[in-house]
């Protein structure tokens, strides 16, 4: 059962083989069960059997599409009304949202189930969910290293089956990084395609959300079932139409760019899969993307300064957490000095001190001009070819506490999710194999704005070899 | 880049981020690492680039000046932490 795709649960679903109850009561006894992987951080069983019994009424009724009756689980970075949402923070540790994200209501209106929230990096900061106030996530394919982060209970649920499929957001890698450390399908949409509306903001011109899902068909299901305009959210935007086309198409890979700090496995992994889409009959091409080395330093300017503008709304006022001070002064930094985990403490600084007087024009408007460049420079590949290729992570999954007191050498294994952020463009991350100790290692297909479909075609042919 | 101590303590209160005295110098190597990873970027020149403003070149979105969002203070203020008579309490700021 917890092995079905969504389509396949739906057909079931459908033809009354179970019942939405019965298939929210098995995942429910599934997430019980499995406990110790830290996935959750709120489980909401009354919840989820209340909107499963609404389905079962609403296929009898004969009104249900896909998604009806189909028990999924919310990063906890989304507000749903009348359920606690953490961000994974302490700041927002007793914060039950006043209103639905966007996201939300709309797998409500498809009569979807949701099981509970999941656990997260600590205001989706972090690459390995080890900065959530709620504990580490561990990954199931190794319960003694991470699940990769930020979306890491994401991740580790849909890969334990403890949920059929699940949310994410990406900022610079949060969806594929860690679906690609739990062998899943993991999908950064098009900057815009899906509504923010509700999510709690890391950084506004980079964060997407987007599906983790077992397959690149339930991924696709998801996506076309949460993008589209919104009036709530003035960023969002329709994305247009691609019609299938019988031309073959052409993948580039940017060799340059993988000559240094890729793992020997990870780097083998993926000329194998180059091969196999060559042996598919693609051409294959060496694309100049070299200016990526300059992506990581570019995101770490841009990403905190947001954030830390971002993340001035929690000031112990009007929600979250507050602690009494002597004067306002003291009140603020004392709610936000304990509200606050270290790895947020720091991007907050961080942000601060590159927009601070004297330094704003030397970092924060160079990184913007570097982020203009990076963006073109896609483009021009784009001329030439359909998808870019490259690993999804330098590395598989680490041990779980390896990497927690080196806060650069973790900011470097986003080094190839990173690029797609700040060019605003889809990628997605399929399983691609193993390494030599079973941890599953991701492979990326980067395309144009708005072009999701190549990414499910391409991860759909290779899926079949 | 090297920060020091003044600057994290001068970052700190920008932010309105209490810190512990005995974290101020790892906050200054880590900032400092930080810093130093960005001027990298030093090597790339940037003469004549726009910046950039949006990932797809969209202008902001305008919307009809309509009243959209109902009145929810009563919600909104059952999750705060401090409420009277309908205003948010914060400590007296004027003297």
């Amino acid at each position: 059962m917890h092995n079905k795709t969504l389509t396949e649960l739906s057909l079931g679903l459908q033809a009354k083989t179970f019942s939405s109850v019965e298939l929210t009561q098995f995942f429910l006894n599934r997430i019980d069960q499995h406990q110790q992987l830290n996935a959750y951080i709120t489980v909401t069983p009354e919840l989820a059997l209340a909107q499963a019994k609404a389905a079962d009424q609403r296929i009898a009724n004969g009104r249900s599409d896909l998604l009806t009756g189909i028990p999924i689980a919310q990063k906890d970075i989304f507000c749903t009304q009348g359920v606690t949402t953490t961000c994974g923070s302490k700041m927002l540790a007793n914060f039950t949202a006043p209103y639905n994200a966007t996201v939300i209501e709309k797998f409500n209106q498809a009569g979807a189930v949701m099981l509970g929230k999941l656990n997260m990096d600590e205001f989706a900061m972090g690459s390995s969910n080890e900065t959530s106030y709620y504990g580490a996530v561990k990954n199931p394919w190794n319960i003694n290293t991470v699940p990769g982060g930020s979306s890491g209970g994401s991740a580790a649920a849909v890969s334990a089956r403890l949920a059929v499929c699940a949310t994410g957001t990406d900022t610079g890698g949060s969806i594929r990084q860690p679906a690609s450390f739990c062998n899943l399908v993991g999908l950064k949409p098009t900057y815009g395609t899906v509504s923010r509306y509700g999510l709690m903001a890391m950084a506004s011109s980079l964060d997407q959300i987007g599906p983790i899902a077992k397959t690149v068909g339930d991924a696709e299901i998801i996506f076309n079932a949460i993008k589209g305009k919104d009036p709530l959210d003035s960023t969002s935007a329709d994305s247009p139409a691609y019609p299938p086309s019988g031309e073959k198409k052409i993948i580039g890979v940017p060799e340059s760019f993988l000559s240094e700090g890729v793992d020997d496995e990870v780097l083998k992994n993926f000329y194998e899969a180059v091969h196999k889409f060559r042996d598919m009959g693609y051409e294959v091409v060496n694309v100049d993307l070299s200016l990526l080395k300059y992506a990581v330093a570019c995101y770490y300017v841009l990403m905190p300064a947001e954030a830390s503008a971002n993340l001035a709304r929690f000031d112990g006022v009007r929600y979250g957490l507050h602690k009494d001070g002597k004067d306002l002064l003291e009140d603020y930094q004392r709610t936000r000095g304990e509200g606050f985990g270290p790895e947020v403490r720091r991007r907050i600084m961080l942000g601060t001190y590159v927009l601070s007087a004297g330094y704003y024009d030397a970092y924060y408007n160079k990184a913007n001009d570097v982020r203009k460049l990076i963006k073109m420079a896609y483009q021009k590949v784009f001329d030439q070819v359909d998808v870019v290729l490259t690993p999804t992570a330098p590395t598989p999954a680490w041990k779980i506490g390896e990497k927690v007191n080196n806060p650069l050498q973790m900011y470097l294994e986003d080094i190839f999710t990173i690029p797609a952020n700040l060019a605003g463009i889809p990628a997605m991350s399929i399983p691609a194999g193993k390494t030599s100790d079973g941890l599953p290692l991701g492979l990326q297909l980067t395309a144009p704005h708005f072009r999701e479909d190549l990414l499910f075609s391409f991860g759909k042919s290779f899926g079949k070899l | 880049m090297s920060l020091t101590a003044d600057d994290v303590n001068k970052i700190a209160h920008l932010a309105r981020l209490g810190i512990d005295k005995q974290d101020v110098a790892a906050y200054a190597n880590d900032l400092s690492g930080m810093l130093d990873l960005m001027t990298r970027m030093a090597e790339v020149n940037t003469d004549h680039v726009e910046p950039m403003a949006h990932p797809m070149d969209q202008a902001q979105r305008l919307r009809a000046d309509a009243v959209t969002e109902l009145n929810h203070r009563e919600a909104f203020q059952a999750i705060a932490p401090q409420v009277e008579a309908g205003l948010y309490l914060v400590p007296k700021v004027i003297e």
